[in-house]
């Protein structure tokens, strides 16, 4: 290593990352931030202090070994950033894009007490999308088991646990309903945001893993968890199916026809690519102007969604004030750049009906915050008398989703009261050998905590199967060396380093 | 293991715009029950569409939808579904089957496209014991088809035409009210047709108080839940057509709501079939036809859309 770098000596300014300037991205579908070139990667790269007590560890929840994979990019040696990174995270490329860095690792960084915190999403995605392009894939030798894993749902935690067990040695299939695997990745996530071929690529690399794809296929209705379990022979299932039934805000006018889900207009486009209508068949609402209700990432694609589909005018109305919103940072200021125009402290009471089935406009109320509820956010109250009204010919509601019915209309799986899927401290589900993980436990949440999610159900399915875990899983075999003491791992010296989930 | 490649096993034309197709999916045999639905997507452009399950056979591993040409895709469906070709997707069997009561009479009404699903009810409710009457409704002669397979499962078919070239001249509601008239014992009606039709029915039945079970089938897009398009008002509750249904109590459907909904992208749709139709038209004129059928040709605008409406809730 170098000599010591402070503070004082590292590059002051937080490298850049070059974008689409606002007004043609909005206009396109191309992804919008360009990510790091590599003289950008290596300058970032010069501002981590390496501390010593490796604070942005603990803020990620997987554990990646932050400073150790952007000491390895300093070195150039990017084979081996990526090493590191794939010892813990299976996703690179997807979550540098999509995690919600500044409350997590960046959030603690300590560069970030006086200067802007080092970039680590925008290196980890500099490592992953190096990766894609070198087609680096680290594949383990497998020792097959005669053991049958069944996963349901093709979203991050199912890929996650999918792919430990397919190192594991099993036989891993993944289902899912849809016509095509990644889950929210694929139809919620939009490609300015997420490009189509990253996600391929991450699921191309399990597939070579050995796992296997079976799209069209709706458990529950095509066979059940039970018979999975039972006459299909699997072994263990993982339960990964996502929260996806969307809330409706449930005031006048729901029902017209200009009010749709933010998941209905986003599948509609992303999945169903009704954006290429009419070389797509699948057809779009289009509004001039729209309202998004909500400023969750949801709400936020929504809004840039909307405005790249050609809408004049895109409002995102909240109820509460820009703090307390929950997109990442970057979507709220990317999509400001692009023009959406925000109404904070401002809920909905109802939507104005056009007389002929479709959306006049929408009539709000102004809020302010009051004392702060049991979630510590100040709540919202409305202001008497603050009612407006205002033009707009579609309402997309982004404001939430619950638990999708399925699972608990056709197994016998024990839910809680919210209808999410009971589960233990090491996500066993009520049915022996079955393990659930992901939003369908949490409630809506981030890709990186479904991926968690998904590698400690695989740690538990492993201890259940009587698989032999030595709590090493994720030892870097790629025969580089790297990591390694003498042969030993470096981990084996120092067993604090070993951190799943 | 591969579950299926959904291959199409049969075909049947009943008349220029309905077709029946048999897909070969052993899996969903096994699990489909009377009342639910499929979703397939004829090519990777395709959109998803909702089909009702018309029949499953156990026994060949098969399963059967009725399709009417009435838009781009299910055109397209016809023209290109044929023996031999497959599916690029099917997924199913999707909502909650129906519930085949205990009732001692019943009244299985179809009318349009909603006289395939009823079928297997109609069949599941003489299996359990009941007197089971079938009524059906077609707009004429041409278009009538499965009246012998309801004749062999039904101890009565009462018969509508609009135009009166076959069984009795009238509605729908016409023929239940001549139900009603010859027994007064009917417990359950179960109606599935355009929503039109399901609403009449309904209302036939209010008065009465005849348990009155409706299939709806609004635009979808995921059918697993997700997306809320589908969504339907039933007893002042909003409900997921996919995942709550597709089977509710007439009497609570608000079937105006259902009728808008449905209106939602009939401008895309019919720019889509425009667009399509006239490409067959070119293809035709260029050369050799691509198409082993020659593109289904309707007469007349007004027609199509008819039919788009009716067939939309079937
Ligand atoms: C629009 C949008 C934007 C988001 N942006 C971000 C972001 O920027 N950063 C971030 O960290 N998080 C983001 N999230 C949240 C994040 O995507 C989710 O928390 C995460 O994807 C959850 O992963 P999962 O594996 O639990 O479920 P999902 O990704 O929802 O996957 C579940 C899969 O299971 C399938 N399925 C459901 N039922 C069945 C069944 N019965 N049989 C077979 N398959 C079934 C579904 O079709 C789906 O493909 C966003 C979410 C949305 C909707
Ligand atoms: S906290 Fe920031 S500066 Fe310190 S090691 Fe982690 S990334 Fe580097
Ligand atoms: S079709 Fe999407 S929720 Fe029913």
């Amino acid at each position: 290593m170098a000599k010591k770098k402070t503070i004082r000596s590292i590059p002051q300014e937080r490298t850049p990352m070059r974008e689409q300037a606002p007004q043609a991205r909005a206009k396109n579908f191309e992804e919008v931030a360009c990510g790091y070139g590599l003289e950008e990667a290596l300058r970032e790269s010069e501002r981590c202090l390496m501390c010593p007590d490796e604070p942005c560890i603990s803020g990620c929840p997987v554990g990646i070994n932050i400073p150790a994979f952007i000491l390895k990019i300093t070195e150039k040696n990017f084979r081996g950033a990526y090493d590191i990174l794939t010892d813990t995270n299976l996703l690179p490329s997807v979550c540098g894009r999509v995690c919600p860095q500044e409350n997590q690792c960046e959030g603690v960084c300590t560069v970030g007490e006086s200067l802007e915190a080092v970039a680590i999403g925008r290196l980890e995605r500099f490592v992953g999308d190096a990766a894609i392009r070198e087609g680096w894939t680290n594949i383990p030798y497998i020792e097959p088991n005669r053991f049958k894993v069944g996963i349901v749902g093709s979203g991050p935690a199912g890929m996650a646990c999918a792919a430990d067990m397919a190192k594991a040695g099993c036989d891993v299939t993944v289902y899912e309903a849809f016509h095509q695997a990644g889950g929210v990745l694929k139809y919620g996530i939009p490609d300015f945001r997420l490009p189509n071929e990253v996600i391929d690529a991450e699921i191309d690399n399990l597939k070579k893993l050995g796992v296997k794809f079976e799209c069209n296929t709706l458990v529950g209705r095509l066979f059940t968890i039970d018979q999975m379990i039972g006459e299909m022979g699997f072994h263990a299932v993982f339960v990964g199916v996502g929260a996806g039934y969307p809330t409706m805000l449930g005031i006048p006018g729901d029902s017209l026809n200009g009010v749709l889900s933010a998941n209905e207009l986003l599948t509609r486009c992303n999945l169903m690519r009704a954006k290429e209508f009419p070389d797509y068949d699948t057809p779009l609402p289009m509004g001039k102007r729209v309202a998004v209700v909500g400023a969750g990432n949801t709400a936020m694609d929504a809004t840039r969604v909307s405005l790249r589909l050609g809408a004049e005018k895109v409002y995102c109305i909240y109820r509460r004030s820009r703090t307390e919103a929950p997109a990442r940072a970057e979507e709220v200021h990317h999509a400001e750049q692009e023009g959406v125009e925000f109404h904070w402290l401002t809920n909905p009471a109802s939507i104005l009906d056009d007389g002929k089935g479709g959306v006049l406009g929408m009539r709000c109320v102004r809020m302010e915050l009051g004392e702060p509820d049991s979630s510590g956010r100040r709540r919202p109250v409305p202001i008497a008398g603050s009612e407006f009204d205002f033009a707009a010919d579609l309402v997309v509601y982004a404001i939430g989703t619950n638990a999708n019915p399925i699972m608990g209309q056709t197994s016998s799986l024990k839910l809680n009261k919210r209808g999410y899927i009971d589960v233990d401290e090491n996500l066993a589900a009520s049915v022996a050998g079955v393990f659930a993980g992901g939003d369908i436990v949490t409630g809506a949440a981030t890709v990186i905590e479904a991926m968690g999610a998904g590698r400690k159900a695989a740690r538990s399915m492993k201890a259940y199967l009587g698989i032999r875990d030595a709590g090493l899983p994720y030892l870097n075999r790629s025969g580089t060396g790297a990591g390694t003491l003498f042969g030993i791992d470096t981990r084996e010296r120092n067993f604090a380093r070993v951190r799943v989930a | 293991m591969k579950m299926s490649n959904f291959e199409i096993v049969a075909r049947e034309d009943f008349s220029d715009v309905t077709y029946l197709l048999e897909v070969r999916h052993p899996l969903m045999a096994k699990a489909a029950k009377p009342g639910q639905f499929v979703i397939v997507m004829l090519n990777e452009h395709s959109e998803r569409i909702p089909l009702t399950i018309a029949d499953f056979d156990r026994r060949k591993g098969t399963v059967t939808m009725v399709v009417q040409a009435v838009g781009k895709t299910t055109m397209q469906m016809q023209q290109e579904c044929l023996v031999g070709t497959a599916l690029f997707g099917m997924v199913g069997p999707m909502g909650h089957p129906s519930q085949t009561s205990r009732a001692k009479k019943v009244a299985c009404v179809g009318g349009g496209l909603g006289v395939a699903p009823i079928f297997p009810q109609a069949r599941g409710f003489k299996e359990s014991g009941a007197y089971v009457i079938a009524i059906l409704g077609f707009r004429n002669r041409d278009l009538v088809f499965w009246e012998d397979k309801f004749r062999a499962c039904c101890d009565e078919l009462i018969l509508c035409t609009n135009d009166g070239s076959a069984g009795i001249k009238g509605m729908i509601t016409d023929g239940i009210k001549l139900a009603l008239a010859r027994h007064s014992d009917i417990e359950e009606v179960v109606s599935i047709g355009p929503p039109v039709m399901m609403k009449a029915c309904a209302e036939a039945t209010r008065a009465a108080k005849i348990k009155t079970m409706v299939s709806v089938n609004p635009i979808m897009v995921d059918g697993t839940g997700m997306c809320g398009g589908c969504r339907v008002k039933v007893g002042g509750q909003v409900k997921f057509a996919c995942v709550d249904g597709p089977d509710f109590d007439g009497h609570q459907v608000d079937f105006d709501d259902l009728m808008s909904r449905l209106q939602r992208f009939t401008a895309a749709e019919r720019e889509a079939k425009d667009r399509w139709s006239e490409s067959c038209r070119m293809t035709k004129q260029i050369g050799p036809g691509v198409s082993p059928r020659g593109s289904p040709e309707i007469e007349s605008r007004s027609e199509l859309l008819d039919l788009l409406n009716d067939a939309k809730g079937g």
